[in-house]
């Protein structure tokens, strides 16, 4: 497939509201279920293991009209959670018979309770998540939730996995994370070989598909990639911080390019890389899986930070590992996690000298000049200063 | 005599608090240790075991908001970058920081010694103690309290929190105070924590008389002000509740209603639930809007964000650690929404409620989402209409008198238009 074979297959999947690939992916295998996830982080390799096709509910950004969704939430409470109950009350979910809300914020918190409720038949649980890297009562706490999980879902699956097939749902994942980590690195090299609108469309398909079928686009358009190479310009180098739950348009993601940035890090979907290093897939699992987000390195605004410098060297070492020249803090209205962190890494990026500029967003936010004209002023002020 | 009796329990308050916030000035020379921590899933008793005081920042910004500082508090914070999206205690406590710290008492509060970082049912406060750990330089403990996702305490959930205390709270604390666990003090203070909290269940359980003698919300915040805050574990605590407690049983005796900021109400009209916090920075106006319409609260979920004793728990000495985990847990905000809907329908019930009404702060998601869904569940399960309000926790801003004026009155009307319709 070529690049634009390939990025019109994603589109279409990202566009597609009535997930018409999950639906597929059921019909042609009639005693298998589909789970879905909220952001951020959840084990998808016991889905994945237990036979669910894993789907990532991020919501229905700027494609999706609000008709039920803004009679379950006040007007100060960020958009994610109402598109996402839009999707369920519209039916667009009904395929899921489990639901997974990580332990993002509390309103996703407050959504598992919600679910619990509303659809009653399907399997709801809230990940809770240990919140200090402590390798023994937090990893033991952790393990002991992934067993429970691994239970109810196979309860709910009919299929319980061997440590073998965990094993391999591991080493799966691993490979998928580990494609991440290359389409990054791409970017991060050549950006305008891999534009973040493509890149993101990728992912977020990646977010509806089996993980093997992702990895066999993702193989196909690092292949396609090498065989159009795209000519630099000059660009100026951004990390996007704060969007890793409620996703930003698409339209916001282009605007920021067409401005004149290359986005060379960022936290989009960020969910799907977690975990930083492979999991040993030669382990008893459940504990391999365990010890490894105990050993993460992640920092994210989910977590509480243990590091007292934690927060203030955070922007300074991405923009350092990204060879960014600056940071565009994009997040979402009323996001707890992203704005209550957002002074602390602002203040670290503006002592070390970074420049930085800060807007919020809506997933369904539809008119961007103001975006673009912001990240325009931004890229080119940053050529100045660093021509200066 | 109920005047001369309601004069002691606030004497008694007014007094405790006015001491603690001297002691806790005093702290950077008498040496005393000060551990920041917050209202639910307080460790109280385990603070006050090595001889250290407890600062409860929720507590501080509450106070602001009262004594209309908490305005200024916020705009300075926004100034500093901080978000007007996000809750407004932390930008008050934070804008109060920078100004002074001068607290509640009129003296300045001292430097945490700890923050001991309980997270109990709100994703907040652990953004809210990295915020502080910025400003100040001392350790930081984090007790993670998991959330009852599926509406109960599971064993592996309880056992987590055991290990924790004993590994790292513990520690932290013998580290910071310079002295040794000692389990037989902290059995003494849970002996007197659960004296205070039988006295302050018949507080609470006089709403369920008819006329109520206590008001459920606006009151019942002063009276769990103590053992929310410094005093549970403590002998004044013991002595404020039983203080409280022969006051409430005199005025029911009498059949007298609650003491507003406008004297006694009499002729109680509306009995009514509330789920969610009161806003500070209009509290008067707030609660006589609900007196003026001989409107009383019997029941509220707010008054259990501290801890949820109605139901039977009470601390137990003989599990000192056990009694502590399953106290955090039981906080309201750490129970799941069914769980809260199931509280809400319980009170309407018990209490022999004819309205309910949510109070939705723009401040707290960890309240607010899903507050419409609670709204519709419990009109549902119990036949009766809910009223919406909505407003803010100490941001002035967000307190609009007259809608909120507005909405109560309409409230106050369907509900006699009921109860006509029920007796025509
Ligand atoms: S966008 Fe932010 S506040 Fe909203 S659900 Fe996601 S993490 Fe929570
Ligand atoms: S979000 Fe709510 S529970 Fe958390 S600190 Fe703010 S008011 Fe308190």
């Amino acid at each position: 497939m070529t690049r634009a074979e390939l990025v019109e297959w994603a589109r279409d999947i990202y566009d597609d509201l009535d997930f018409t690939v999950v639906r597929q992916w059921l019909a042609e295998h009639p005693t298998r279920k589909a789970a879905g996830y909220l952001p951020v982080y959840a084990p998808r390799e016991l889905l994945h293991a237990t036979g669910f096709l894993p789907v990532g509910v991020h919501g229905g950004g700027d494609r999706l009209e609000i008709i039920r969704g803004d009679a379950f939430y006040q007007s100060y409470i960020c958009h994610l959670p109402r598109s996402v109950i839009e999707l369920a009350q519209s039916g667009r979910l009904d395929m899921l018979s489990a639901v997974l809300f990580p332990s993002t914020c509390d309103v996703i918190r407050n959504l598992s309770g919600m679910w619990k409720l509303l659809y009653p038949d399907v399997y709801v649980r809230y990940i809770d998540v240990p919140q200090v890297p402590d390798p023994g009562a937090a990893a033991e706490f952790w393990a002991g939730e992934l067993n429970h999980l691994l239970d109810d879902l196979a309860g709910v699956s009919g299929h319980r996995p061997t440590d073998d097939e965990l094993r391999h749902s591991i080493a799966v994942y691993n490979e998928t994370r580990e494609m991440i980590r290359t389409l990054y690195a791409l970017r991060r090299e050549r950006p305008w070989d891999v534009p973040t609108e493509e890149l993101y469309l990728l992912l977020r398909a990646g977010e509806s598909i089996p993980p093997e079928t992702f990895l066999a686009r993702a193989r196909q358009y690092l292949a396609a990639v090498e065989a159009d190479p795209k000519r630099p310009r000059d660009n100026s180098r951004v990390v996007i911080v704060g969007a890793f739950c409620e996703q930003p348009p698409l339209g916001l993601i282009k605007s920021i390019e067409r401005a004149g940035c290359y986005i060379v890090d960022d936290d989009f979907l960020l969910g799907n890389r977690f975990l930083t290093h492979d999991v040993p897939a030669d382990a008893n699992p459940v504990r391999a899986l365990a010890d490894a987000f105990i050993r993460n390195d992640m920092a994210s605004s989910v977590l509480y930070e243990i590091d007292p410098m934690g927060k203030r060297n955070l922007m300074k070492n991405r923009v350092a590992a990204a060879s960014a020249d600056g940071i565009i803090f994009a997040t979402p209205s009323f996001c707890d996690p992203a704005l209550l962190d957002q002074p602390m890494l602002r203040a670290g990026a503006e002592t070390a000298g970074i420049p930085c500029i800060a807007f919020k967003y809506a997933e369904n936010t539809g008119q961007f000049q103001q975006f673009r004209e912001q990240a325009g002023t931004f890229a080119d002020s940053i050529k100045l200063w660093g021509a200066a | 005599m109920a005047e001369a009796l309601k004069d002691r329990s606030m004497v008694l308050q007014k007094e405790m608090i006015a001491n603690h916030f001297e002691r806790l000035a005093q702290a950077p020379e008498t040496g005393e240790k000060v551990v920041y921590t917050f209202v639910p899933g307080n460790l109280t008793e385990l603070i006050r075991s090595f001889g250290a005081l407890p600062v409860l920042p929720e507590i501080n910004a509450l106070q602001s908001g009262m004594r209309k500082l908490s305005g200024e508090y916020i705009a300075e914070a926004e100034r500093a970058g901080h978000s007007e999206d996000v809750c407004t205690y932390v930008k008050c406590d934070i804008g109060m920081m920078r100004a002074g710290n001068i607290g509640p008492g009129g003296t300045k509060l001292p430097k945490p010694d700890l923050l001991l970082l309980s997270y109990t049912g709100c994703y907040t406060f652990m953004k809210w103690f990295e915020l502080l750990r910025e400003e100040y330089d001392c350790p930081t403990v984090m007790f993670h309290v998991p959330y009852q996702g599926d509406g109960k305490l599971e064993p592996e959930h309880r056992e987590y929190m055991l290990r924790q205390l004993r590994e790292q709270v513990i520690p932290a604390l013998e580290k910071v105070t310079g002295r040794k666990y000692d389990e037989e003090k902290l059995r003494h203070h849970l002996q007197l924590s659960a004296m205070a909290e039988d006295d302050l269940v018949a507080v609470l359980q006089a709403g369920k008389t008819v006329p109520s003698p206590i008001d459920g919300y606006f009151g019942t915040v002063y009276y769990v002000g103590p053992i929310f805050s410094a005093f549970r574990g403590t002998q004044e605590g013991v002595d404020y509740y039983r203080a409280l407690r022969e006051e409430v049983e005199e005025r029911s005796a009498l059949g007298l209603g609650p003491i507003t900021p406008e004297g006694p109400l009499e002729g109680e009209k509306y009995r009514l639930v509330v789920e969610g916090p009161p806003n500070w920075t209009h509290f008067r106006d707030f609660w006589k809007m609900f007196a003026d319409e001989k409107a009383v609260v019997v029941a509220s979920t707010y008054t259990k964000v501290g801890g949820t004793y109605d139901f039977g728990f009470r601390h137990d000495p003989n599990d000192p650690l056990g009694t502590m985990a399953d106290y955090c847990s039981g906080c309201y905000t750490n129970l799941n929404l069914p769980a809260r809907i199931d509280m809400i329908v319980r009170y309407i019930e018990e209490y022999k409620a004819d309205g309910f009404l949510i109070n939705s702060v723009k401040s707290c998601n960890s309240f607010s989402a899903g507050q419409l869904m609670i709204l519709r569940e419990v009109e549902k399960r119990t036949g009766i209409p809910g009223a919406f309000i909505e407003s803010d926790l100490v941001d002035p801003r967000y307190f609009s008198a007259a809608n909120i004026k507005n909405r109560l009155e309409s409230y106050f009307q369907m509900i006699d238009a009921r109860r006509a319709g029920r007796t025509a």
